[in-house]
């Protein structure tokens, strides 16, 4: 049975931007591999949020919605996806290789037996069989791997893809899921959710990262005024040498022992650019390297370098660009 | 308490990648190798937690060619009791997360364990699967990205916080589970010198593929692999002084880049 299958993930009560990237790009697969695009959804008040699936391609949307569903615990989630998938028996499943995306997609293709490829940049569709694009070495290589048995299952980095708005037939049906309960050993207890509206690196369009240059914690203000003045979808970030100093919590760290991203725009203030860092940050669309050192190996990538104190660059470049942004 | 540690041992992050001719892998000449950084946690995690019970033993279990002794001697000199080394090209050459899972779970189930600790990813394929697969195979709950962990006293269950986007969750799980350990858990230790001189002569066990009496398919195959496309070195803006230089790159990014 041809089909594809995403799973839709939901964040502080709105389906996340990844779930309509891949939403988008089912519907260009779907072109090769015939069948339908389907979402589903699972959480706790989410049925409201189907319909907005239908715009970027969704034919039908499954809806587990229920208190039991108001965390996110992998084995509930498991379990209710796997029912979903062998009602709609789809031939691809892709995810979203968020955080969470990453604990649950493993666990799903475990449990339907089969194998799944982990934070895929690109996917295409080769003799009916899907193939995927993914980094390896934080992105020091690539890898095209396919997958062996049906439904073949990926998850995709946030930002490889872009949303296209195609309307699907947007069925919404509502699926009520019976949960083994004996085999859920795990329950959240508490969540820690910091209040900014920040995106995370792995999603940010924007990222300003500032490294051993920013000489100390308090400097960050700068990077995260520049962050603000480029608006909402962008955020800071750190190197591992402002992290290791203490600077900077490890979520922020950028590079082959943190996270590897790929906004649209990455702006590196006082970051040398060691072989680690480059490899976590390389796929970015846009680098800017703002250094004083000429000789900073972060120029060698860099779309646009300015050669000046950082200190005395970033102020100035937050009022620009509040000017541009009106 | 006794623990097990998925331990796998990777190119040293300094390493320049370099693809072999046939396109299938990495040139493996040359490499530095070592224990992986995540897996580095994993250890002292199991290491700290035997020291607070004042009991138990921690195993480690490592897939991987010859070379992976001398991580496993890492561990062991660390202050790990015993090891597993599955070592049978019929596995790791073509071992897919999968694969490498089905591996270590044969190799884990006749242990004794309240806890099995990896590291978060292996930084060479970077898949971040196997804990999940590992939980699956063994029918054991899996928490992932954990920075804190806490386990109760009569080891039956144990709070853990996890890396979420934007923040944190604590969760609690009953015991025996699967930990995969993100940085910031806690600082690996060194291994002392008279740490290394016991780790020789500590037992590793080596396993075949007949004897965990497996015979694992991998469930994804590499097709092709590349370098990334090379980044040329672009545009440096010129300006008399810093001010100028903000202004000229910015004009850069909202006239020619179009990104603001």
């Amino acid at each position: 049975m041809p089909g594809i299958l995403i799973y839709a993930e939901v964040q502080k009560g709105e389906i996340k931007k990844g779930a309509f990237e891949i939403t988008s790009k089912a519907k260009q697969l779907a072109g090769d591999v015939g069948g339908e695009v389907a979402a589903c959804i699972i959480g706790k008040d989410v049925e409201g949020l189907a319909s907005e699936l239908a715009k970027y391609g969704a034919d039908k949307i499954f809806v587990v919605d229920g208190p039991e569903f108001e965390n996110y615990v992998p084995e509930a989630y498991v379990q209710a996806f796997a029912q979903v998938a062998s009602q709609f028996n789809p031939s691809i499943i892709l995810t979203s290789a968020s955080a969470q995306g990453k604990d649950f997609t493993p666990a799903l293709a475990a449990r339907l037996k089969v194998g799944s490829i982990s934070d895929c940049v690109d996917l295409s569709v080769s003799g009916g069989k899907l193939v995927a694009k993914r980094p390896m070495y934080a992105g020091k290589a690539y890898a095209m791997v396919e997958a062996v048995k049906e439904p073949q299952i990926a998850s995709v980095r946030p930002n490889s893809f872009a949303i296209e708005e195609t309307a699907g037939a947007g069925a919404v049906e509502k699926v009520s899921v019976s949960l083994d309960t004996s085999k859920i050993k795990m329950e959240v207890k508490s969540l820690e959710l910091a209040a900014s509206e920040e995106p995370d690196q792995t999603e940010a369009e924007i990222i300003v990262s500032g490294g051993r240059g920013m000489k100390g914690p308090e400097n960050f203000k700068i990077l995260e005024d520049l962050a603000h003045a480029f608006g909402p979808t962008a955020t800071t970030g750190a190197s591992r040498a402002a992290v290791d100093a203490g600077w900077r919590d490890h979520s922020y760290q950028v590079g082959q022992t943190g996270k590897t991203v790929s906004p649209n725009l990455y702006v590196a203030c006082g970051i040398s650019g060691a072989i680690q860092h480059l490899a976590g940050m390389g796929t970015s669309k846009v680098i800017v390297a703002i250094n004083k050192d000429p000789e900073a190996p972060i120029f060698t990538k860099a779309d646009y370098g300015v050669v000046d104190d950082l200190f005395k660059v970033v102020p100035p470049l937050t009022e620009e660009v509040k000017k541009i942004k009106g | 308490m006794n623990t097990v540690v998925c331990m796998k041992q990777v190119p040293d992050t300094e390493t320049l990648i370099k693809i072999n001719p046939e396109g299938t892998g990495i040139v493996t000449e040359g490499i530095k190798w070592v224990m992986c950084p995540y897996d580095e946690y994993a250890v002292e995690e199991a290491l700290q937690q035997k020291e607070k019970f004042k009991a138990g033993k921690v195993t480690i279990v490592s897939m991987g060619p010859d070379r992976g002794i001398e991580a496993i001697r890492t561990g062991l000199a660390m202050g790990a009791d015993t090891a597993v080394h599955i070592n049978d090209a019929a596995f790791y050459e073509k071992a897919d997360p999968y694969a490498t899972a089905a591996a270590l779970a044969a190799a884990i189930k006749d242990l004794e364990y309240d806890a099995i600790f990896c590291g978060k990813q292996a930084i060479d394929d970077d898949s971040g699967q196997v804990p999940a697969i590992l939980g699956e195979l063994l029918g054991l709950p899996v928490v992932t990205l954990v920075v804190k962990l806490e386990v109760s006293e009569d080891k039956s269950k144990a709070v853990a916080t996890r890396e979420v986007e934007g923040g944190h969750a604590v969760v609690e799980v009953s015991l025996p589970a699967i930990f995969s350990a993100q940085k910031g858990l806690n600082e690996p230790r060194y291994a002392s010198l008279p740490g290394i001189m016991k780790a020789k002569k500590k037992p590793v066990d080596v396993k075949t593929v007949s004897d965990l009496g497996v015979s694992v398919e991998p469930m994804t195959v590499i097709k092709e692999m590349s370098l990334p496309p090379a980044r040329q070195a672009g545009k440096i803006l010129e300006g008399e002084d810093a001010v100028e230089k903000a202004k000229a790159l910015t004009k850069a990014l909202h006239e020619e880049a179009k990104l603001i």
